[in-house]
């Protein structure tokens, strides 16, 4: 592919609001997982929570998409001079140039959960101040995002579980080379609500403690909730922008929760992603694991990670901090990768003790700091959806 | 910027449309269009546990994504495939919501991993053995034109074949009222980047701010009513083998032109 360019981008999680913060808690191993003290939920386990989003208010002309995760994407968008570096890339390019592509797997569907505790009592009716097409649906946030910017060109949600906004970048990458676009705005927005919560309860997936993917004794993951962007252009704003340089998209064809066992899907979206950004395993210097910290997420990938880059390709999951921010994971996980790139900084995986031996890798328990020049990151799903990017530093 | 693309096989489902050959006669008003509920066929591709488990957006998209493969003599082994739903499975995501708001919050694994999305796209894997790229999309009432120009990007830009599928069901109340969606309502296309023996029609689409066309009587509700049958103006332009343009609804001001020719 012709690289595209990560002129600006941003992430809001439980480490922290903008890029600076978020370094801050990768340098200093800090982790934002809490016991789960969200709404009313009632389960022992421990959560990635964005701090103040109660606080946050929308534009009080698009305050008919007031819900939660609008107002993460909201406070996302006014991190690191995100919000401006698009209006400048409107006057560049136009309102119909730009393109939005933003992954969700929940968009605002605790809106309607709260709803539903608010039926009428006779009638069974939702409230009157519910809006569904503004909270609920799956393109509100992508649609929040467009009508902020008042864009004209293309525009979608992504909605392919926990590989949504890293499969944003490939929606993009075609818009941008079939021409319709010049630019794209990228991202993934994903808040807490009970659906994910009960329903990771449910399938057990759910870890009592801070969740230590590839941990020998890891039980489950942690979630959290993020909102990531970047803008894309097809050429650099500075000489040291960070490039994305491949991207690979792969089905498991296996099961809708269980990732195929040898990690097949997983490694055909890796090899596609080095296929397509012409690259070797051996010039990926770090991989940005998906690493959710189940036992057969972990064990899958680990196996398809091995059997691609052998065991001495320097690795982590950053779940460990962030949680596991679901359809935001890709975004996140994004920005944290152009963060290593620039930053020198391979990223430990926290709260992991004993590696799995099974899994035969360079999981990195400590910070490395060294200059890398190419990243992949994983993103997996549901429904057994894969996507690897590849990213890399021009200079 | 036009992005030409050519038609290998379609497939259709919708109240009183019970499959794309049985429909191109109503839709050139050959024969009369009448009302009739969606009948959603058995997905006998899936194994038995997932037959089971699956709903109504599964169902449906088996039904017309395998038509038009089956139209287009392929195999859904090779092909990639982008899914758009305006809400993906409504009845589940409704029964998900009022047990949440219950003391008894035990949502079953089945309804969790139904309520994702990516629920048909996920179903549609194992029943088809694809471990091709399958993008799942979401615009509300944009969704078949969003998911249209994802997979005639894919066809141009990564010069493969496709198959676009575009599925809506109803919510049950209370959502209904919010989100008035009367019946389950079906279109795919096999889309391909080179005109072949089995070529049906050459589309050629750019972005435009012309008006959306319309249609007459009954069929012109379901345009409205259900924002996967935003397509049915193209549909039925192909039934009609007319060398044309139509336009169809897309975002706001933003629609779709399609040149539609014959080889």
């Amino acid at each position: 592919m012709n690289p595209l360019w990560l002129t600006h981008y941003t992430a809001t999680s439980s480490i922290g609001r903008g890029l600076d913060q978020t370094l801050s808690a990768l340098q200093g191993l800090r982790s934002g997982l809490n016991p789960c003290r969200f709404d009313t939920v009632d389960l022992e386990t421990f959560i990635g929570e964005v701090a103040g989003l109660d606080e946050v208010r929308l534009p009080s002309h698009l305050s008919e998409y007031d819900c939660r995760n609008n107002r993460l994407a909201w406070l996302g968008l006014l991190q690191d001079g995100f919000e401006q570096a698009v209006r400048d890339a409107i006057k560049k390019y136009g309102r119909h140039r730009i393109g939005v592509f933003i992954g969700t797997s929940t968009s605002g569907i605790l809106q309607t959960e709260l709803a539903y505790r608010r039926r009428d009592s006779e009638t069974g009716a939702l409230p009157d101040d519910f809006i569904y097409r503004t909270t609920h649906n799956t393109y509100s946030v992508a649609d929040f995002v467009r009508r902020h910017f008042e864009f004209s060109g293309p525009s979608a949600a992504i909605s392919s579980a926990c590989s949504s906004s890293a499969k944003v970048f490939g929606s993009a990458r075609r818009m941008m080379e079939a021409g319709l676009i010049d630019a794209a705005v990228v991202g993934g927005v994903d808040s807490l609500c009970l659906t994910t919560l009960y329903g990771f309860n449910s399938l057990e997936l759910l870890s009592k403690e801070p969740c230590r993917p590839y941990d020998a004794r890891r039980n489950g993951l942690s979630i959290g909730e993020a909102a990531a962007f970047a803008l894309l252009e097809k050429s650099p704003q500075d000489e040291d922008d960070i490039m994305l340089l491949g991207i690979g998209e792969s089905s498991d064809a296996y099961h809708m929760s269980s990732p195929h066992p040898e990690g097949l899907g997983a490694k055909i979206a890796m090899q596609d992603a080095l296929r397509m950004a012409n690259l070797q395993p051996s010039d990926i210097d770090y991989i940005n694991l998906h690493g959710t910290a189940t036992p057969s997420n972990d064990a899958a990938e680990g196996i398809a990670v091995q059997a691609l880059f052998g065991k001495d390709t320097p690795c982590s999951s950053t779940k460990g901090a962030t949680g596991h921010t679901l359809g935001a994971a890709g975004g996140m996980e994004a920005a944290i990768s152009a963060l290593a790139l620039k930053h020198s900084l391979m990223p430990a995986g926290l709260n992991t003790k004993q590696i799995d031996p099974a899994l035969q890798l360079d999981y990195l328990l400590e910070n490395r700091e060294r200059k890398i020049h190419r990243v992949l990151s994983n993103s997996f799903g549901f429904g057994g959806t894969n996507c690897s990017l590849i990213f890399g530093r021009s200079a | 910027m036009k992005l030409v693309a050519y038609i290998e096989g379609i497939g259709l489902l919708g109240p009183g449309l019970a499959g794309w050959h049985a429909s191109e006669a109503i839709l050139c008003a050959s024969s009369p269009y009448q009302a009739q509920k969606t009948v959603l066929p058995s997905p006998s591709s899936l194994p038995p546990a997932e037959r089971r488990r699956s709903g109504a957006l599964v169902k449906l998209a088996l039904a017309v994504g395998l038509e038009a493969i089956e139209t287009a003599r392929l195999n859904p082994a090779d092909l990639p495939s982008v899914f758009s739903s305006s809400g993906a499975d409504g009845e589940n995501c409704h029964a998900i919501c009022e047990m949440l708001a219950t003391s008894d919050r035990q949502i079953s694994p089945t309804r969790f991993h139904n309520s994702v999305h990516n629920t048909a796209a996920g179903y549609w894997g194992i029943a088809t053995g694809s471990m091709k790229n399958s993008s799942v999309l979401c615009a509300f009432d944009a969704s078949l034109c969003a998911g249209l120009l994802e997979a005639v990007t894919q066809v141009v830009v990564d010069n493969t074949r496709t198959v676009m599928l575009a599925c809506d069901t109803q919510y049950p109340e209370p959502l209904f009222r919010s989100r008035p969606i009367p019946d389950a309502f079906g279109i795919a296309l096999v889309l391909s980047p080179e005109r072949s023996a089995q070529a049906i029609a050459e589309i050629s689409i750019e972005l435009t701010e012309d008006k959306a066309d319309s249609m007459d009587g009954q069929l012109e509700a379901l345009r409205v009513a259900i924002p996967a049958a935003r397509g049915l103006p193209m549909l039925q332009a192909i039934a009609m083998r007319q060398n044309g343009r139509v336009v169809l609804d897309y975002l706001d001001a933003t629609r779709l032109s399609i040149d539609i020719s014959f080889p």
